[in-house]
C-alpha cells in the first residue's frame, strides 16, 4: 500500500455519513466530516467541503433530513438526521459492501495470483 | 423512486437558486468558524487557526461548485451563462441581430408557410375520418370532359349494388353551375351556388352537421319536401349565423325550400372538389325523378371497408363495370363503361397532379434557407474575426475549445430563435392570407392553417440552420492558434486568409444557389407568359358574363318545340334590349362558359358514312344563342344560326376545325370542307354544318383543344344560360345597365355576378401562377441574399486590404485601377457562382420540364439573361466597397496600425 491517504470510491462517502448519522444522531456537516476523518484515522483522503455534496445528495433522495439548530458552542449550524428510508438504505448498502468486501478478499488471497501479490 | 424525487429536487434547486446559494453560504461559514474554533482551542494563533481551517475544508470555491454540481443542474448553469452572454452580445450590435433576424426571419418564415401548403395539400390525410379509406371513381382520362368523367343513375346504381369492396359509394351532381340557386326573401333575389349530393354523401365522408342534421334516404325522394344545408359561411353571411335557422324555410328557386341543418366550417365543398369556387348549400339529388334520363351526370366516390386495399377495389370495379349500363332501357348500351370505373384515392385525385409543383416549390425555399444559412455563416464569420482575439483571451484564461464551440454555438441557436419567432409570425400571416385566397384555383387551400407539425417544424428548421450557420465559423473560431490570434498578425496572416478562402467559398455556393432559383424561376415565368398568350380561341377582354334567369316552361309541351319556342322569343328580346344598350358591341348565350363545365352528347358523324368501331368520346356540346360568337370573339366561316333557325326547321349545328378536320377524314366532302354538309346523330334528325369555329380552349388553358360542337337554343334544351356582352369601354361599367335591363322583362332575375371573361381565364391559370409568383418571389429573395452576401465578403477584403491598397496608391496606382482590382475580384467569385449554378440548373430543370408550357427546360434565353442579372447585380453589390477602396487616402491608409 502507498503511504498516501485513500482516495474515496464513488458512493462510500454517502455510506459513511449515513453510518456516521445512525450511530451519532443529529449533526451538523462539520461534526460529521471531524467524526469520518476521526474513524478512519486519518487515512482518507477527505476534503471536508465535499461532505456538503454528498448532504445535498441524500437529502434530494430523502435519505436525511436537515433543520438549522445551534451548536454545543452556541453556533448557528446546519443538523442532519438519517430518515427511515435512509436507515433502510444504509442497510442495503451495507449488506452490498459486506459482500464486495468478501469477494475482494477471495480474489485477491486466490492461491495462484501469490507470486505478484508483494507488489 | 428516490431518483426521480431527486430530479424533482434538482430541478426545483435549479429554479430557487438563490436562498439555497445563501443556506449554503451561512453552512460553509459555519463549518468555517467552528473548524477554527477547534484549531483555536488546540492553542492555535487565530491566523494559523483560520489557515489550517481553510485546508481541511479544500478549497471554499470547490466545496460550493460541487454542492451546486450535486444539487442542480450544472449543464443548465453554464447554458444560462452562455445565454445571458450571447444576449449581451447581440444586444451590443443591434444591427448585427436586426440584419441576422430579419434574414433568418424572411427564409424560415417563406419555409414555414410552404411547409404549410405542402403538409395540406400532401402530407396531411384529408380533413375526413379515416381518409385513406375514401377512393374517386371515375373513368381514365377522356377528351369528352366531364361527360366522360362522370356515370349515369342506372351505372351509379349497378355499381354500388354490384360491388362488396366498399361501405358505401356517393356521388354528386357534377353539372352545377356557379349562382345556379336564387334566394328569394321578399327584395331582388339573390344568387348562389348550390351543390346536388346523392343522399349518403355526408354520412360516407363522415361529415356531421354543426346545427340540425345532414340529409336522410327520404329527402331524397320522388315528392319529397325540398331541403337544403347551408354552408357555414353562406350561413354566416346570408343569415347573419341565425342560431335558430334549421326548420326554417324559404323561397329558393321558386320552392318553399326548409333548412335542415348548417355544415361545420371545416367542411368546404369547393375547397375539396371545385377548387377555387366557393359552394353555398348542398341540396339531395333525386336519383329516382328526372336525372334518370340525363345521362352521366354523377361523379362516384366509395368508401373502402376497412381492410380492403386499393388493388382489390381496382380488380373487382373492373369485374363489375361491364354490367353497368348507361341506361337500364337500352340494354345496347349495358357495357358502355367498360374499362371505365377505375378507383384512385381520393387524395391522389384532389391534389396529386399538385405533388411536382409541390416539390419545386419546397426546393425553391429550403434553396432559400441555404442560401440564408450561407449568408449568416457569413456574417458570423466576419463577427469571428473580429472576435478572435476575444476567444483567444478566453481560451488563454482556461476556457476549453469545447466551451468556445458551445457558446458559439449557443449564438447561433438564439440568433435562429429570434429568426424563426419572427419567421413563424411572418408565416401566420402569410398562411391566413393563402387560406382566403378563393380564387386561386388550388384545393384544400381554404382549410390551411397553422398547426402542432408546422411548430414542430420551425423547431426543426431553426435548430438545423443554427447548427448549419454556425457550425463553420465555430469551428474556424475554436480551430484557430491562440498564439497567432492574440498577436494578432494583420494583414497577411495566415488565419485571415484561411478565412477569407472558407468566405469566398461560401459565397460562391450561394451565388450558385441563387443562380438555380433564378433559371427556375426564369423558367416557370416564361411557361406563364406563353400560357397567356395562347390563341384561347376567344377574345377574354372586354367581354363579361350574367348567369340569366328564365322561364320557358309551357304546358303540355310534349317534344319541348313549345319550350323552346318560348326560349327564342325571351332570349330574342333580351338579346335586342341588351344589345341596343350603349356601349354595348355584341351580345349572345351560352349555357355552360368556356373553362367551366361542359358535357357531350355523343359523336354525330357524316351522313351516310359508316362509324368506326372504337371511338369512345363525342365533341363537347354546347348550346347557344345567335351573336354569341361575335360576343365571345371566336371568328367564324360559314354563317352564325339565326332567330329563323327554330324548333321546326332544319336542325343546324357549328363545329370546331379540329372536329371538322377528324370528320373530313372519314368523308368525302368536296375540297374536305364540312359547311354545308350533313351530320348524322344516330336516331334523330340529320344535323346540318353551317359555320365552322376556331378551337376554343375549354376545359384548360394550357392544354390541347378537343372536338366542340355548338347547337342553337331553340332547336336544343341548354342547361341555363349566360349573357356575353362585348363592349369596348371597361366591362364592369356595363353591370348596372345589363342588370337593370335583366331585371325590367324579369323582376326575378337575380343580382347574379357580372363577371369579366377575363377572370375565366385568370382563374384557370390561377394555380400556375399562384406557382410562378411564389418561386419567383423566392427567387428574387435569393438573389437579394447573394447580393448581399457578395457585399459582405468584397467590402471586408477593402477594409481588411486598406493598407495594401494605400501602398499601391502611394506607389502610383490610379483610383481606376484599385476599382478595377476589386471589381475584378468581383466578378471572379460570381463568375466561378454562376457557372456552378448554370450546370446545376441544367439538372433540376429536367426535373422541372413537366411543369413547363411551350418552354425548353434549357431555354437558352432563360439561362442567359438570368446568369447576366447575376452578374449586374454582383457587380452593383461589388462596386460600393470597389468605389469605397479607391477613395482610400494612402497617407492615412499607411498611418493606421
Amino acid at each position: 500500500m502507498s503511504p498516501e491517504k485513500l482516495d474515496l470510491l464513488q458512493g462510500t462517502l454517502d455510506l459513511m455519513v449515513l453510518q456516521t448519522l445512525t450511530v451519532m444522531g443529529s449533526m451538523h456537516g462539520y461534526g460529521i466530516a471531524r467524526r469520518i476523518e476521526q474513524v478512519s484515522a486519518n487515512e482518507v483522503l477527505l476534503n471536508q467541503g465535499t461532505i456538503y455534496a454528498s448532504l445535498v445528495r441524500l437529502e434530494q433522495r430523502g435519505w436525511i433530513s436537515s433543520s438549522w439548530g445551534t451548536s454545543d458552542n452556541n453556533r448557528k449550524a446546519k443538523f442532519y438526521a438519517i430518515t427511515a428510508a435512509g436507515k433502510r438504505q444504509l442497510a442495503a448498502d451495507a449488506r452490498y459492501w459486506e459482500r464486495l468486501k468478501d469477494v475482494m478478499e477471495r480474489v485477491l488471497t486466490m492461491e495462484d495470483s501469490a507470486e505478484g501479490a508483494d507488489a | 423512486m428516490s431518483e426521480t424525487l431527486r430530479l424533482l429536487k434538482r430541478l426545483w434547486a435549479f429554479i430557487r437558486r438563490k436562498p439555497l446559494d445563501n443556506d449554503l453560504e451561512a453552512e460553509l461559514a459555519a463549518h468555517l468558524q467552528m473548524a477554527i474554533d477547534d484549531n483555536i482551542a488546540r492553542g492555535l494563533k487565530p491566523i494559523e487557526a483560520r489557515r489550517l481551517a481553510l485546508i481541511s475544508m479544500g478549497g471554499m470555491e470547490q466545496a460550493r461548485y460541487r454542492q451546486r454540481e450535486a444539487r442542480g443542474f450544472m449543464t443548465l448553469d453554464v447554458l444560462k451563462q452562455d445565454l445571458k452572454y450571447t444576449l449581451r452580445t447581440l444586444w451590443r450590435d443591434p444591427s448585427f441581430t436586426i440584419v441576422a433576424a430579419l434574414i433568418l426571419a424572411l427564409a424560415i418564415g417563406a419555409n414555414i408557410a410552404v411547409f404549410s401548403v405542402v403538409n395540406t395539400l400532401l402530407l396531411r390525410p384529408l380533413p375526413f375520418p379515416n381518409a385513406h379509406e375514401l377512393v374517386w371513381i371515375a373513368p381514365p382520362p377522356a377528351k369528352c370532359g366531364l361527360s366522360c368523367a362522370t356515370y349515369s343513375t342506372d351505372a351509379y346504381d349497378e355499381f354500388r349494388t354490384g360491388s362488396r369492396s366498399y361501405q358505401d359509394v356517393t356521388g354528386y351532381f357534377a353539372f352545377s353551375g356557379p349562382d345556379n340557386l336564387s334566394l328569394n326573401l321578399g327584395g331582388a333575389p339573390i344568387p348562389a351556388t348550390s351543390i346536388d349530393v346523392i343522399q349518403n354523401f355526408f354520412q360516407l365522408l363522415g361529415v356531421h352537421a354543426q346545427m340540425g342534421r345532414v340529409f336522410r334516404p327520404e329527402d331524397a325522394r320522388n315528392g319529397a319536401a325540398p331541403v337544403i344545408l347551408l354552408s357555414n359561411a353562406w350561413w354566416k353571411r346570408q343569415f347573419n349565423s341565425d342560431p335558430n335557422i334549421v326548420g326554417k324555410a324559404f323561397d329558393m328557386n321558386g320552392q318553399q325550400t326548409t333548412v335542415i341543418g348548417v355544415l361545420p366550417e371545416s367542411f368546404d365543398f369547393g375547397a375539396v372538389f371545385a377548387p377555387g369556387t366557393k359552394v353555398d348549400a348542398i341540396t339531395p339529388l333525386n336519383l329516382y325523378g328526372p336525372p334518370r334520363d340525363w345521362g352521366n351526370i354523377i361523379t362516384m366516390i366509395g368508401r373502402m371497408k376497412p381492410g380492403v386495399t386499393l388493388g382489390q377495389a381496382v380488380d373487382e370495379a373492373a369485374r363489375v363495370a361491364p354490367h353497368m349500363c348507361w341506361n337500364n332501357k337500352q340494354p345496347r348500351s349495358c357495357g358502355d363503361y367498360k374499362d371505365g370505373v377505375v378507383p384512385v384515392p381520393l387524395k391522389d385525385y384532389i391534389s396529386g397532379k399538385l405533388r411536382r409543383s409541390l416539390v419545386v416549390l419546397w426546393s425553391a425555399v429550403g434553396a432559400i434557407l441555404l442560401i440564408a444559412c450561407v449568408n449568416l455563416s457569413n456574417l458570423l464569420l466576419a463577427r469571428a474575426a473580429a472576435r478572435a482575439k476575444e476567444f483567444a483571451m478566453r481560451g488563454a484564461l482556461g476556457a476549453s475549445r469545447g466551451r468556445i464551440v458551445r457558446q458559439l454555438l449557443t449564438e447561433s441557436l438564439v440568433l435562429s430563435g429570434l429568426g424563426a419567432i419572427f419567421g413563424f409570425m411572418l408565416a401566420v400571416i402569410l398562411v391566413q392570407w393563402l387560406a382566403h385566397q378563393g380564387a386561386i384555383a388550388l384545393p384544400l387551400l381554404s382549410t390551411l392553417h397553422m398547426d402542432s407539425a408546422a411548430v414542430g417544424w420551425t423547431a426543426l428548421i431553426a435548430i438545423f440552420s443554427a447548427t448549419l450557420f454556425g457550425l463553420v465559423p465555430g469551428l474556424r473560431m475554436a480551430g484557430g492558434n491562440v498564439y497567432e490570434s492574440l498577436k494578432d498578425a494583420g494583414p497577411g496572416a495566415t488565419a485571415s486568409r484561411k478565412h477569407e478562402r472558407t468566405r469566398s467559398v461560401l459565397v460562391v455556393s450561394e451565388v450558385a444557389l441563387a443562380c438555380m432559383l433564378l433559371v427556375g424561376a426564369g423558367l416557370l415565368l416564361r411557361s406563364f407568359i406563353n400560357v397567356l398568350n395562347v390563341d384561347l380561341g376567344f377574345e377574354p377582354d372586354h367581354a363579361a358574363a350574367i348567369k340569366v334567369d328564365y322561364n320557358d316552361t309551357v304546358p303540355n309541351d310534349k317534344n319541348g318545340d313549345l319550350a323552346a319556342q318560348k326560349r327564342g322569343v325571351i332570349f330574342q328580346q333580351i338579346l335586342s334590349r341588351v344589345g341596343a344598350l350603349p356601349g354595348v358591341e355584341a351580345a349572345g348565350m351560352v349555357d355552360y362558359l368556356p373553362l367551366r363545365q361542359n358535357r357531350a352528347w355523343g359523336l354525330p358523324f357524316p351522313k351516310g358514312v359508316k362509324r368506326p368501331e372504337k371511338i369512345d368520346s363525342g365533341p363537347l356540346v354546347y348550346v347557344i344563342s345567335p351573336g354569341y360568337m361575335r360576343a365571345m370573339g371566336t371568328p367564324i366561316r360559314g354563317r352564325d344560326f339565326t332567330w329563323s333557325d327554330g324548333p321546326k326547321s332544319e336542325p343546324v349545328v357549328l363545329i370546331n376545325k379540329s372536329f371538322a378536320k377528324f370528320l373530313a377524314g372519314f368523308a368525302k366532302w368536296p375540297n374536305g370542307d364540312a359547311v354545308g354538309q350533313s351530320l348524322s346523330n344516330g336516331s334523330d334528325a340529320d344535323l346540318h354544318v353551317v359555320g365552322i369555329v376556331d378551337d376554343v380552349h375549354e376545359e384548360n388553358v394550357d392544354g390541347d383543344t378537343g372536338w366542340q360542337i355548338y347547337y342553337p337554343m331553340t332547336q336544343a334544351g341548354p342547361n341555363g344560360a349566360e349573357l356575353v356582352v362585348r363592349t369596348r369601354m371597361n366591362p364592369a361599367s356595363l353591370a348596372g345597365p345589363v342588370l337593370a335591363a335583366l331585371r325590367e322583362m324579369n323582376p326575378k332575375q337575380p343580382a347574379a355576378e357580372f363577371k369579366p371573361i377575363r377572370l375565366l381565364v385568370n382563374h384557370a391559370v390561377s394555380g400556375r401562377q399562384f406557382f410562378m409568383l411564389l418561386v419567383v418571389a423566392f427567387a428574387v429573395l435569393g438573389l437579394l441574399l447573394a447580393a448581399l452576401g457578395i457585399y459582405g465578403v468584397i467590402s471586408y477584403t477593402v477594409t481588411r486590404q486598406t493598407q495594401e491598397i494605400g501602398i499601391r496608391m502611394a506607389l502610383g496606382a490610379s483610383a481606376g485601377k484599385v476599382r478595377q482590382r476589386v471589381l475584378l475580384s468581383t466578378m471572379r467569385l460570381a463568375l466561378i457562382g454562376v457557372a456552378i449554378g448554370l450546370c446545376a440548373s441544367l439538372e433540376c430543370a429536367r426535373m422541372m420540364a413537366a411543369l413547363l408550357f411551350n418552354t425548353s427546360p434549357w431555354d437558352i434565353v432563360t439561362y442567359g439573361s438570368m446568369a447576366l442579372l447575376l452578374l449586374v447585380i454582383a457587380a452593383f453589390s461589388g462596386y460600393v466597397p470597389a468605389f469605397r477602396a479607391s477613395r482610400i487616402n494612402p497617407i492615412v491608409a499607411l498611418r493606421t496600425n
